[in-house]
């Protein structure tokens, strides 16, 4: 499948280039495309990226989004884009700086410019269009812009996109793209053929017309770039055998929810958890089930409740603001033991927040955030791949356990798009009919097992099993409890099942040596990126590892042994905490990551964190220089009174 | 009842039960208290259409009414405040073979769980959903309920309610695609039992308003009309809910036609007297559930489909 590119010159890593080759052989190139909403550089990026992924890269693609659905043209604040990381291996992470940039006004390139979203040097192929208009306004915004971004130490290129678009069509709003997909095509050597195919697909249901004449846009970059560009890169390519699929992470999750067999979803619509149900709308469709968009996010939570109850188990989809509104309903099927699969696609918080960004900002509120004791599973998929899977088990989890089981799924995983090997279909992951046997005399819906916790559900239908379920606290019959002594043992029966649950799991398995100076712990999106920091400080000969957790609840075991190998542990995560140094922050007050807080409480050991909330995924050059600064200060030791 | 969402096994028809069959514990309920009634009634209806106990599912929210399902011998989901009708919709979403009922106060369906009753009509869900009204929050101790009489005190308004009370009735009425609204009282029990049996018997989603008493905080709301049952209009039609013996009581009779919504939503408004009666009724509207007409697959089929799913995204 994959296409070897054996014409490569041997011209050796960029930085030694020399000038004439401008052949460039590189194992990591990142390339972002930036414009005004609604030009379509998402879906240029996407088609990039899937030729790329079919060529046989290794890809991530993340996508640039505004918050609003089309802010004003040519704003600093409103770039809507695209990155493609390509690698010549699998690509975990969106990676640190972009090394190649298509912009289609300088407004955009100076808003990507100024949140560090560019390296130094990068190549930036600039529309200049914006250079020669009539406005007097624009003309002396471009000006300013230039100068910033010359000084800035890019290498910049101006392409006449439009003038070259309007050779072929009327209007280049449209049209851009393509162009651009075909410049792309060339600077990376993509076969056009396969961007073609890629193209039909993506226009499917747009006529003929419209597919030749990007097929004539894609011609005319490819064209342009050859003759007017003297660089490209070649990116070798895996040589691979398997099948594989690329999606999103949204798209993941909603496939994996229809593999589970699970037949009903309840949401309301909030970024950036609402493409999942975009996709099942579609699916369910095909396969029988239902996707419920409610009044709003509590009568989601109770459709879905009402739906397991009823003996096929459910979902609902969400993210913070919507898990705030959940939280009643939560708490009501934790007490009454209703399965419920509930899915926080985490963005920027709290409140309204950040709406398009990622963030890892709700575990606490996951874990936590129902008054009473409310134990419940609580799982985080790392990968696209996984977010397919963990709707599988998710699903499996609840009913076995007649649990709320949420997954912690951000905003990086559900616009990321990777390639990953195909999952094999297996009629074990479908959920069975509801069970409509008759109860035996005697049964009772809450008969714990002492041992376990669990106990076995009666579905309406069931001949003899007829009682009332209830929020309130109950007995084994579900009496509501007047008896002080049953709340206790139905609290710890609860608790139990979730406890029993955790001893099935294993230890999580460590990235790097099994001791060290320092092991990083993360959970969720970030796998990729920490992974690469801790192979690039080990490179240089740091002693440490990494170790990545998919279960936040139950914990995994043996985390407390593991810890002990290490000298520090500080975990990495996208949600707020207090630098140390900061006035006031103290030992004992200091805000740590979420997941810090859990392990230090569970461990009891001295569980550093590193976090940030810069409202995009983790850089693994951060984390590396993270990595270094942590063991920079184990080696010049405070000073005594030092409350560091 | 049945449609075509979810395939289910077939429906066991030819059993039959008795009153005592869907009688549970004793109600815990004050005595005087309305909800006796209204369980009674219930009970009857069910004996009446055989309703088999266990594909019989009560939903309920939270106040005195919610422990309504306790005190019955089928399934039941005693919920939280207000929000009842979601979990209600998600049970006949998922499982359309199931016949379900919802018990909520005014409190639970027209204040905290508003959105839920409006958006409850519109979906138009075939099952049968009963507010019972007795003006105040009784559980938590007298609080003004969004039904409390304008001047009526409470322990959070001693000085009386400040505002007119809302007419759910008229909201009701007001809601697109509504299909079955009616108001009854629980003092009249031949008239509860007609109205609840036609809610039953509804396709679609009935919503009743029964008017009750506490016998603690507002025994005297309802009283002048129980006293005198000239305070009382009821709606009359071949169509609507006639109930034996009332003739001989309630002198005042309004000809309505239930298909008629401007006259519905004309005689909702508000009145000296209390109007019991079926005020709509439309079994033409879309039920919710019935939209989507999905296919059945094996596991095969399933298979198949989620090959195909993965092609979609093959590179």
């Amino acid at each position: 499948m994959a296409m070897k590119l054996d014409t490569v010159d041997p011209a050796g890593p960029r930085d030694d280039a020399p000038d004439a080759a401008r052949r460039i052989r590189t194992t990591d190139h990142s390339v972002e495309i930036v414009s005004d909403s609604g030009e379509g550089a998402q879906k240029c990026g996407q088609i990039f990226g899937a030729v790329s992924a079919k060529m046989g890269n290794g890809v991530w693609t993340v996508e640039i989004i505004p918050a609003e659905v089309e802010p004003p043209p040519r704003s600093i604040a409103g770039a809507s884009g695209i990155r493609i990381r390509l690698g010549d291996r699998p690509v975990t992470n969106w990676g640190d700086e972009t090394d190649l940039v298509v912009a289609f006004n300088e407004q955009v390139l100076l808003g990507r410019h100024r949140l560090g979203g560019l390296r130094k040097g990068a190549l930036v192929l600039l529309e200049d269009m914006w250079a020669s208009h009539p406005d007097d306004t624009i003309r002396a915004q471009w000006e300013e812009a230039l100068e910033e971004l010359t000084g800035a130490g890019y290498e910049i290129v101006l392409v006449p996109m439009e003038k070259q678009c309007l050779t072929v069509v009327d209007s280049a709003r449209r049209g851009k793209n393509m162009f651009v997909l075909g410049m792309l095509c060339r600077i990376f050597s993509r076969d056009i053929d396969r961007a073609k195919d890629q193209i039909a697909g993506v226009f499917e249901k747009k006529s003929e017309e419209i597919v030749r004449r990007n097929f004539e846009l894609l011609d005319l970059g490819y064209a342009w770039a050859a003759e007017n560009l003297d660089v490209q890169f070649d990116v070798p390519v895996m040589d691979t055998d398997r099948d594989m699929v690329v999606m999103n992470g949204n798209e993941a999750i909603a496939l994996g929810a229809v593999a589970s067999g699970m037949e009903m979803a309840a949401m309301y619509p909030i970024t950036p958890a609402t493409s999942v149900s975009h996709s099942l709308g579609e699916m369910f469709q095909r396969f029988g089930g239902v996707l419920h968009q409610a009044e709003d996010e509590i009568a989601a939570a109770g459709v879905a409740i009402g739906a397991s109850y009823a003996g096929r188990c459910a979902f609902t989809i969400t993210s913070g603001p919507g898990l705030a509104l959940k939280t009643e309903f939560l708490g009501l099927a934790v007490m009454t033991e209703t399965p419920l699969v509930l899915v926080d696609v985490q963005r920027g918080g709290p409140s309204t927040g950040l709406p398009t960004k990622v963030e890892q900002s709700d575990l606490l509120a996951a874990l936590w955030g129902q008054p009473g004791d409310a134990p419940k599973i609580v799982m985080a998929p790392a990968t696209i791949e996984e977010c397919f899977h963990v709707m599988i088990t998710a699903r499996r989890l609840a009913e076995l356990f007649r649990a709320v089981v949420i997954v912690l799924s951000d905003a990086n995983l559900a616009t990321g798009v990777a390639p990953f090997p195909r999952p094999i279909a297996d009629s074990s992951w479908f959920a069975g009919p509801p069970d409509q046997s008759p109860v035996a005399d005697g049964g009772r819906p809450y008969d714990w097992d002492d041992r376990t916790g669990r106990s076995d559900r009666f579905v309406p239908g069931r001949p003899g099993g007829m009682h009332t379920v209830t929020g309130l606290a109950h007995d084994e019959g579900s009496k509501v409890a007047y008896d002080s002594a049953i709340n206790q043992r139905a609290s710890a029966m609860r608790a139990r099942k979730i406890a029993s649950f955790g001893s099935t799991l294993e230890p999580p398995p460590i990235h790097g040596d099994d001791a060290g100076d320092l092991l990083l712990v993360g959970w969720g999106s970030t796998r990729g990126a920490i992974e690469e920091a801790v192979d690039r400080a080990r490179a240089d000969g740091l002693a440490v590892s990494s170790t990545h957790l998919h279960f936040l609840s139950p914990l995994q075991p043996g985390l407390a042994e593991i810890f002990a190998r290490f000298r520090r542990v500080m975990t990495v995560e996208i949600n707020y905490s207090d630098d140390p140094a900061a006035p006031f922050v103290t030992d004992e007050n200091r805000r740590r990551g979420q997941l810090a807080t859990v392990l230090r409480s569970a461990t009891l050991v001295d569980v550093d964190c590193w976090t940030r909330v810069l409202g995009e995924p983790l850089r693994p050059g951060a984390i590396e220089r993270a990595i270094h600064e942590r063991l920079d200060r184990d080696a010049t030791p405070a000073e005594p009174g030092d409350d560091r | 009842m049945s449609c075509s969402l979810f395939q289910i096994a077939e429906l066991d028809e030819d059993r039959h039960f008795e009153l005592s069959d869907y009688q549970g514990p004793v109600a815990r309920w004050c005595s005087g208290c309305g909800d006796h009634s209204v369980l009674t009634s219930v009970q009857r209806v069910l004996a009446e259409a055989d309703a088999i106990p266990e594909r019989t599912v009560f939903v309920s929210g939270i106040g005195c009414s919610s422990r309504f399902p306790h005190y019955l011998r089928t399934y039941g989901f005693h919920g939280i405040h207000g929000r009842a009708l979601p979990l209600a919709t998600g049970v006949k979403l998922s499982r359309p073979d199931l016949d379900v009922w919802v018990v909520m106060g005014d409190g639970d369906c027209i204040s905290i769980g508003a959105g839920h009753w409006i958006h409850a009509v519109r979906y138009n869900v075939d099952m049968t959903a009963l507010m019972l009204d007795n003006n105040i929050y009784g559980l938590t101790k007298k609080q003004t309920s969004p039904t409390t009489p304008q001047g009526y005190s409470s322990n959070t308004q001693p000085y009386g309610s400040w505002l007119p009370p809302m007419n759910p009735l008229e909201a009701t009425l007001g809601v697109t695609n509504a299909s079955f609204v009616a108001q009854t009282a629980e003092w009249l029990p031949a008239h509860l039992f007609s109205t609840l049996r036609a809610a039953h018997e509804h396709r679609g989603f009935s919503w009743v308003r029964i008017l009750q008493r506490c016998p603690h905080f507002t025994a005297d709301i309802f009283g002048d009309a129980v006293k005198d049952p000239s305070r009382v209009e009821l709606l009359v039609h071949d169509d609507g809910i006639t109930a034996p013996g009332l003739d001989r009581i309630i002198e005042h009779r309004t000809a309505h036609d239930p298909s008629d919504i401007d006259a519905a939503r004309r005689l909702a408004e508000e009145s000296d007297r209390l109007r019991l009666g079926l005020f709509f009724r439309d079994e033409s509207r879309p039920r919710y559930e019935e939209t989507r007409h999905l296919p059945h697959l094996t596991v095969d089929d399933k298979l198949a489909a989620l090959e195909k799913e993965l092609d979609r995204h093959a590179v």
